[in-house]
């Protein structure tokens, strides 16, 4: 435990740390040393130093969290003052000042890179310059971070095909910042403000740097269940930023299940209003939604919307009558009701309007149409169910039944221009659906998820993995491990199918979990499952190598507000004030 | 099953209340008896008052009430202190009435502090009696839970009967502030909860191994030294009377721990010649073990140290700690072994933790404090002072039964903690496990069982610090502190407590304690504080 006094003080840079003064015996000039170092050594003294540091096994605190692909860093640092600080957009960016998502970024990231500055404390503290009665701007040497993005996507979405890449260089006096979209170029400023540091007399700093960074998988999402316990918009909105600080791109958004049925419909008012838990105070009404999609966006994250069914909708039939399945007890209706009733027209014709409204409100290209745990028992005791069975030749095969449902939604959005994204099972049930759907696979164990990876992407389907990150199951201890230690393409298959495995995804689902405690039950540990999903997995499959980092990342979490819980025993430089 | 005032057929209504209002409604922990009736009335905060008995000891100017007085009524009309609603016309007036037996205003509680309570609501007016103020702290929090709104924001009270007592008298909660820094705030925060959860105890395990944020008079080393940060990870002396006048408004004991010889390696950084140092091949390895129990100098220093704990806590209890001891490095260091010797322990190392211990508690014994020590104390020397308070901390139901029935057959005092290890956490309802303990069902007499003086939740702190004390707490040890207050017949059934605990974790929810939910459902107002 003695590492409990260390490693949370990532920051603790000396003055005039050079490269070559830096030793193994010193701790505090250990957090220079903040870097997997690869690609092309300019400085080779500096790194065959730190080369030899690494491979001793002396780990650092310091660093960006999940790790970039590449990422060389020098002891040489330089000083940032928040009054001659500045974000600019480059000469040849394609977007420039009014670009809604980078500017909105630049005034996010100042406060994130100075959190004194802006709570007005810095003046007080460490203004010296002040105290001179000299005016700061004409002291301090000015930085400015320069960014260049090939694309203007400033008023798009993100999508499935948007390229996070991006490269970093840090040098005296300014940084540059290059990428193909806004999107890459926000990841390379979250990278940035993770860079800068602050020594013991609260001065910024930002050390000689040079990221070459791009995710490994496409699609790195987390699910948050608002139907089984309602979460307050400013809950959700949290929630975004602090995926944006972990590198999360896809925020799947399980808005209704079977306990209420909080999505205010423009066409169908009563499925919220009779459904939610309560009319009006837990609903996301329309503004709430584009709040929630325009906050997203800001961020460069996808709003995937998941309207799940046809299990998972008790509270659908409350505001739409006949749409769930009677169940029969001895010949007689039982006065319950089953899954979405597959045998009637008007099911079909509902769900088609409902995926239309659902298809303009979420600008996004993927809808989620669930499909998962049918319980065949209702449909079986109903006789019209089983009439319909028998006209449509499913004799008593209830797999087929439901196949034919999720073959017709599915039909619906693709009418809608929308791919449609599905819990396993419906593929385990049916084979045969359209090529263009994605899988997701949510159960088993590693050797069951592992053969339904192989199984799925044989068949020529992209897959999203969410069953090792099932976040809500809580244990005592250290179970970011389990998250960290996933190997997702470490399943039989050719490459090609490697490649068919478009991501993976933390499930948050709702039975214990509401405002009160989602925060420290995500985070830090959906950062784990963040790293292993955006970096390269053989700089990253160490435990012991990413637990100070982790630590570090924690209390940065902490420092912009996120209520992060501890790994283990030991501290923040800075603790958690928001009691 | 989810309650609704909303029903607008008022028949269905009151048919619902005659038969759920003991079901929904209602006081947690449960009350030793509690009959109430469907007869409301109705409360304005513009008509509302808190006052004293004419008969009653204590009167206005008595610190614990008068600010109790004002507290509560910020509690029971949560919309009128945040908004400040106007009124629409003269509103009937209320009074609650308090009376006590003894001026204990300015005093502490203490183990032997009577919390009984009864209190009878009618129109118009409420009576509170009580022994102590502390008992009147017990009525105050059990008559704000009473209260009510209807949709419409109106609040009510139904006309009510309570006379109430705890079952035991040692209700406790640990926090752990070594393993992480708790903030002041956290801790006065969960004062409060523990207040709504009718807790009397608050068992600071101040130091351990990781840290030592106690900033001493005596020793500043210790903590400019043994804490994480020598200025913002501390407790300075303002800092602890602030959590003690803070409980002590809530009739909350303030139980500090000293735990030694082991669990003591922050000491060692601002302490020379504390810690024993390990050997190995001969020689000092430069690592060290617990507190050395062979020098002089440490009796000595424990002694002074232990001086100013007791000024600085008022409480009469002191806890020692004594869990825990690993002999090795005692069986490695050369003096240690000589001493051993000398003393003709031979090399039962029991007898030497037993030897430290027995020294420790002297010191407190000459400071008049009670010393309380884990059992571990106990397991290795029976032969301990007979008014040292023992406490259980582990093992299956079946071993800490046999640890009390062992325990309360020598005489001793006993604490139960083991049932209640909060901090180990799973998924799924894990409430039910610290709700359907069962604390004297050991076998021993009558006499025994009346020496298990309480029992603990323990938070400990591993992985839990300001960011998620809060939700891991509560409101799982809310179903301890049932367990610890009420009638353990009426309150047996998990299926029963179930909707009662999900409306009390509303109503903290409510108070704005950042409790977790139980499972599925919602609250009328959910948690706003992110």
């Amino acid at each position: 435990m003695a590492w409990g006094q260390n490693i949370s003080e990532p920051c603790l840079l000396k003055t005039g740390i050079g490269c070559p003064a830096v030793s193994a015996g010193d701790e505090a000039e250990m957090g220079v040393m903040s870097t997997v170092s690869s690609g092309q050594h300019t400085r080779p003294m500096c790194y065959l130093l730190l080369l030899m540091i690494l491979q001793l096994g002396l780990h650092t605190a310091e660093g960006v969290w999940p790790l970039p692909q590449t990422l060389i860093s020098s002891t040489e640092r330089f000083h940032l003052s928040p009054q001659a600080f500045y974000f600019g957009y480059g000469r040849q960016s394609a977007a420039q000042q009014g670009c809604s998502v980078l500017d909105a970024a630049f005034k996010r990231y100042f406060a994130l890179i100075f959190p004194d500055y802006t709570s007005g404390r810095w003046n007080l503290f460490s203004d010296k310059n002040e105290k001179d009665g000299t005016l700061p701007f004409n002291v301090d040497k000015q930085f400015t971070v320069e960014v260049s993005v090939d694309h203007n996507d400033c008023d798009g979405y993100p999508n499935e095909s948007s390229s996070e890449r991006y490269n970093l260089s840090v040098f005296s006096g300014r940084a540059s910042l290059k990428a193909v979209t806004v999107w890459g170029a926000l990841r390379g400023l979250e990278s940035f403000s993770q860079l800068v540091y602050q020594d013991d007399f609260g001065s910024y700093f930002v050390n000689k740097t040079d990221i070459k960074d791009f995710p490994r998988f496409q699609f790195r999402g987390i699910l948050l269940d608002t139907s089984r316990h309602y979460l307050p918009v400013q809950a959700i909105l949290k929630t975004l930023d602090a995926m944006a600080y972990s590198k999360f791109n896809v925020f799947h958004w399980h808005i209704v299940d079977d306990p209420s049925f909080p999505y205010q419909s423009r066409t169908f008012p009563d499925l919220s209003s009779k459904g939610a838990f309560h009319p009006m105070t837990h609903i996301y009404t329309q503004s709430d939604v584009r709040r929630v999609i325009s906050h997203a966006r800001m961020r460069g994250i996808r709003v995937l919307p998941e309207f799940d069914s046809p299990g998972h909708t008790k509270s659908w039939g409350k505001g739409q009558p006949d749409l769930l399945t009677p169940c029969y007890k001895g010949g007689i209706p039982s006065g319950t009701f089953g899954p979405i009733n597959p045998a009637l027209p008007s099911t079909y014709h509902f769900m088609a309007t409902l995926f239309k409204e659902v298809s303009v409100v979420f600008p996004d290209s993927y809808i989620h149409l669930g499909g998962d745990e049918v319980d065949f028992s209702c449909w079986k005791s109903n006789p019209y169910v089983r009439a319909f069975m028998q006209k449509m030749g499913f004799g008593s095969d209830f797999t087929k039944l439901e196949a034919f449902y999720m073959e017709n939604i599915v039909n619906i959005t693709s009418a809608l221009n929308k791919t449609s994204i599905v819990w396993q099972d419906v593929f385990d049930y049916h084979e045969r659906i359209p090529k263009d759907t994605v899988l997701h696979i949510w159960k088993g164990t590693p050797a069951s998820y592992y053969a339904e990876l192989s199984r799925m992407t044989k068949a020529g389907m992209r897959v999203v993995l969410a069953a090792p990150w099932y976040i809500n199951h809580i244990s005592y201890g250290q179970d970011w491990h389990n998250y960290y230690t996933v190997q997702p393409l470490n399943f039989s298959g050719t490459e090609e199918q490697k490649k068919l495995v478009i991501g993976g995804e933390v499930c948050m689902w709702g039975e214990y979990v509401d405002a009160t405690n989602l925060t420290p039950r995500l985070w830090p540990r959906a950062s784990a499952a963040a790293e292993r999903l955006w970096s390269d997995e053989k700089q990253t499959s160490n435990v012991d190598m990413a637990f100070p980092r982790l630590q570090d990342f924690r209390c940065k979490l902490v420092r912009r507000g996120i209520q992060a819980e501890p790994l283990y025993v030991g501290h923040c430089k800075q603790e958690y004030q928001g009691i």
